[in-house]
């Protein structure tokens, strides 16, 4: 007899496998326990690094600093991520997951490293931030975690390799796998070439924390690491920008302007990303000049320009479809009349203009070789990268939860007028304290520093009033986006325990698929995935994207000036060869 | 959709979009300019990192500070004792990173250059030169040098920027530019 293994969901038309299913339901969850814990230690941080409040003593502001870094970047992106690929590649594909049992295994080394390294952080050994520079030493479990976890997260990525093997040999598609997946895929490409720089990297180290080995070089270590740390970062992207598209789809039934364009962009990322390390290598010795404005520029300017594209695609596409409807008035009728008050939407939109406009642009400037010089390791990093990976891709993870809590766990959102209200509150947050440190690092201040007053120190320095001022006043943005992000955290639990069942099968249990014979899986074979069906009518013709244009041009415009005014900025530095 | 196959079989013949054709050559355009800046600047520019650095070990760089400390320090500030050098202009300048200061306080002339040494004897730092605001990391077992010319007199601080343990914080060294 058949076993029935998939169910459709009613309101979205998605087929779910069950075991593709509980395994996206049991990452995605993990992933939102470390996003809370580890955004509440960011409060902690950014608490005491406003001299006004001072939180945390040093010891423990360093512990705290270890533990946002690590649990958040690592563990709630990662986790989520592998969900995603699940849902990319089973969900969107109707395909049954290839080796579930596997799948598991992979989750419960997540679990094991995730939960064995924040221990280390935790007890106080390890506090080496999430960087590990070497000769710094954390414990030996330390490493261990980390390598468990990833060794955990590359079994979900040739799960994803394998699902869509499957897929193609049982023909449960037509044509191409869809823009999304081919995102997916990207990440999926990307994950497994920066876990295998991680291994390259971190056995090493694991072994020289147990005596076994007696020296890592520091600076082979960084470039190795970095080949990690920054490939990372292109996997969030290359996740981020699918779930645009996703969204688009989802929301306003989008297609992409052109698929070969976007599939192009999505390609670069794989191609142009092996060295794009070096620009975090830019004032280290040990390296030249020749090396780092090469691996600068070949490996990170043709990513910029993917994903310059894809912030003129993603956006071009939502437009053509809202034009269709009907919303042609000039150039932004379209974008006003967009739904604002879904979270899925606006937390996707307000994730990309911040992304681009904030995360984007200071990212490609201090990536600049000599710029780095007035950049490097200040707060202006640290301010860069939430909003590339705080608001880019964090937020937009938030908003498809928004869409997928309903689909998958057939829950009604609990607190809907809250989850309105959400993604402003996070990202509004967000960029009050990204703007300050901007700010802030600009004048000067260091990263990961517990007091810029040098109370304590032999010698002193003080820093420009402003700047201290500026470091202060993030905390009240560090405040909103905390509770943007607490309330984040509080809608998807609450709407997992509490939110009213959409179908009677929902209880907590069976939403996890027990008992085992639960009813809402009547499906043996889903039909056939078919290609997007060819509109006919429509207002829209090769014009149709001329408001997006205006925005990329203004994008443009205050990318120049900025890069600009840091040239000038440079310039005025006390000369050095 | 972005979330069914492409309507086209065979989607990679499809023409683009004249906007996205636009967009791509502006967008290359300005990642060409971005590329060339950074040569151009090595050329046009006054500040720029040397490639020079060599290997070396913190107990090789610490005797070759000594020695130029015992040469040419003349006086000592702050309770610690921290020797001030004055080195003669041009000359090869000494700064060791440790835990948790920069060391010693060194004494310049504006307008002058000098062959600045620097390398850690223990973690990873940070020299991070405020408020002129030049960043630059430092790593034990590698000598980065560089030729430095002040062009403002005053005191300045060097911060450390890279954490490198519980006293990280107070790890600051000074330049003082006559
Ligand atoms: C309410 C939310 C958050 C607040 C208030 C917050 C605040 C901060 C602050 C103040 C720092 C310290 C900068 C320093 O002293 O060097 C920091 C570091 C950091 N944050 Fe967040 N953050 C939040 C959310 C996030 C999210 C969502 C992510 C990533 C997905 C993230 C990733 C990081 C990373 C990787 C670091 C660097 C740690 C290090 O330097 O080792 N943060 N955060
Ligand atoms: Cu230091
Ligand atoms: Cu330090």
């Amino acid at each position: 007899m058949a076993v029935k293994m998939f169910r459709q969901c009613p309101d979205s038309g998605l087929y779910f496998h069950k075991s593709a299913e509980s395994l996206m339901k049991a990452h995605a969850v993990l992933g939102v326990v470390f996003l809370l814990v580890g955004g509440l230690f960011g409060l902690l941080v950014a608490a005491t690094r406003a001299p006004g409040i001072h939180l945390l003593d040093a010891e423990t502001f360093y512990t705290a600093l270890t533990f946002h870094g690590t649990a958040i970047l690592i563990f709630w992106i990662i986790f989520f991520e592998v969900a995603v690929l699940y849902f990319a590649s089973s969900t969107l594909l109707r395909c049954r997951p290839a080796t579930p049992g596997i799948g598991w295994l992979g989750f419960i080394l997540m679990l094991l490293g995730s939960v064995l390294t924040s221990v280390a952080m935790l007890k106080g050994g390890s506090t080496v931030m999430f960087t590990s520079y070497v000769p710094m030493q954390a414990e030996p479990i330390f490493y261990l975690g980390l390598i468990l976890f990833a060794v955990g997260a590359l079994i979900g990525c040739f799960i994803f390799l394998g699902t869509l093997v499957v897929a193609k040999a049982e023909k449960t598609y037509d044509g191409s796998i869809p823009l999304v997946t081919f995102g997916a895929l990207t990440a999926a490409i990307i994950a497994i070439f920066t876990i295998a720089s991680g291994a390259v990297i971190l056995i090493p180290t694991l072994l020289w924390s147990m005596g076994f080995i007696s020296n890592v070089d520091p600076a082979m270590y960084r470039v190795i690491w970095w080949a990690l740390g920054h490939s990372s970062q292109q996997i969030n992207v290359a996740a981020h920008v699918s779930i645009w598209y996703a969204v688009a789809a989802i929301v306003f039934g989008a297609k992409p302007m052109s698929e070969k364009v976007s599939r192009t962009a999505f390609l670069l990322y794989i191609l142009f990303l092996q060295l794009a390390s070096a620009h975090h290598i830019l004032v280290d010795p040990g390296v030249s000049s020749t090396w780092k404005v090469f691996n600068t520029s070949y490996a990170m300017y043709l990513a910029v320009l993917a994903s310059m594209v894809h912030g003129l695609t993603v956006p071009g596409c939502i437009e053509v479809a809202q034009r269709k409807k009907g919303y042609t008035n000039g150039l932004f009728e379209w974008l006003r009349k967009a739904p604002w008050d879904n979270p899925v939407f606006s937390g996707m939109f307000m994730a990309m203009i911040i992304f681009g406009f904030i995360g984007g642009i200071t990212g490609v400037v201090m990536g600049t070789e000599q710029i780095n010089l007035i950049i490097h390791n200040t707060i202006f990093v640290p301010a860069h990268f939430h909003a590339t990976v705080a608001v880019g891709t964090t937020l937009t993870f938030m908003a498809i939860t928004y869409f997928l809590l309903p689909v998958i766990f057939r829950r009604q959102l609990i607190w809907p007028g809250l989850a309105k209200w959400q993604p402003y509150l996070f990202a509004g947050g967000m960029t009050i304290m990204i703007l300050l440190l901007l700010g802030a690092g600009t004048l000067g201040v260091p990263r990961r520093h517990w007091d810029v007053n040098f109370t304590d120190a032999a010698l002193h320095y003080q820093f420009a009033g402003t700047a201290i001022s500026m470091l202060g006043m993030a905390v009240v943005g560090a405040v909103l986006a905390s509770v943007g992000g607490v309330l984040f955290c509080l809608i998807a639990v609450g709407t997992l325990v509490f939110g009213k069942k959409l179908d009677a099968g929902a209880s907590l249990l069976s939403s996890f698929g027990f008992p085992l014979a639960s009813s809402s899986y009547n499906v043996e074979r889903p039909d056939k995935l078919g290609l997007t069906p060819i509109e006919t009518s429509g207002h829209s013709d090769a014009h149709g994207a001329k408001g997006t244009f205006v925005l990329a041009l203004v994008f443009l415009a205050t990318f120049v000036v900025y890069f600009f005014i840091n040239a000038k900025y440079l310039s005025s530095l006390w000369p050095m060869s | 959709m972005s979330i069914t196959p492409p309507s086209q079989r065979i989607w990679w013949k499809e023409p683009i979009h004249k906007i996205e054709a636009t967009w791509i050559i502006i967008a290359l355009a300005w990642c060409l300019v971005l590329f060339l800046w950074m040569p151009y600047w090595h050329v046009y520019g006054k500040q720029n990192l040397s490639n020079e650095s060599y290997k070396t070990t913190p107990a090789a760089f610490e005797a070759k500070a000594k020695a130029m400390v015992d040469k040419y320090t003349v006086r000592k500030e702050t309770k610690e004792d921290i020797p001030v050098v004055a080195p003669p202009v041009g000359s090869d300048v000494y700064l060791v990173g440790r835990l948790w200061s920069w060391w010693p306080i060194l004494e310049l002339e504006k307008d002058k250059s000098y062959r600045i040494h620097i390398s850690s004897l223990d973690y990873q730092h940070g020299f991070s030169l405020q408020p002129t605001n030049m960043n630059l990391q430092i790593l034990p077992g590698y000598e980065t040098v560089i030729t430095l010319t002040p062009n403002q007199k005053g005191d300045f601080g060097i911060v450390c920027n890279e954490y490198c343990g519980i006293g990280h914080h107070n790890m600051l060294g000074k330049i003082i530019v006559k």
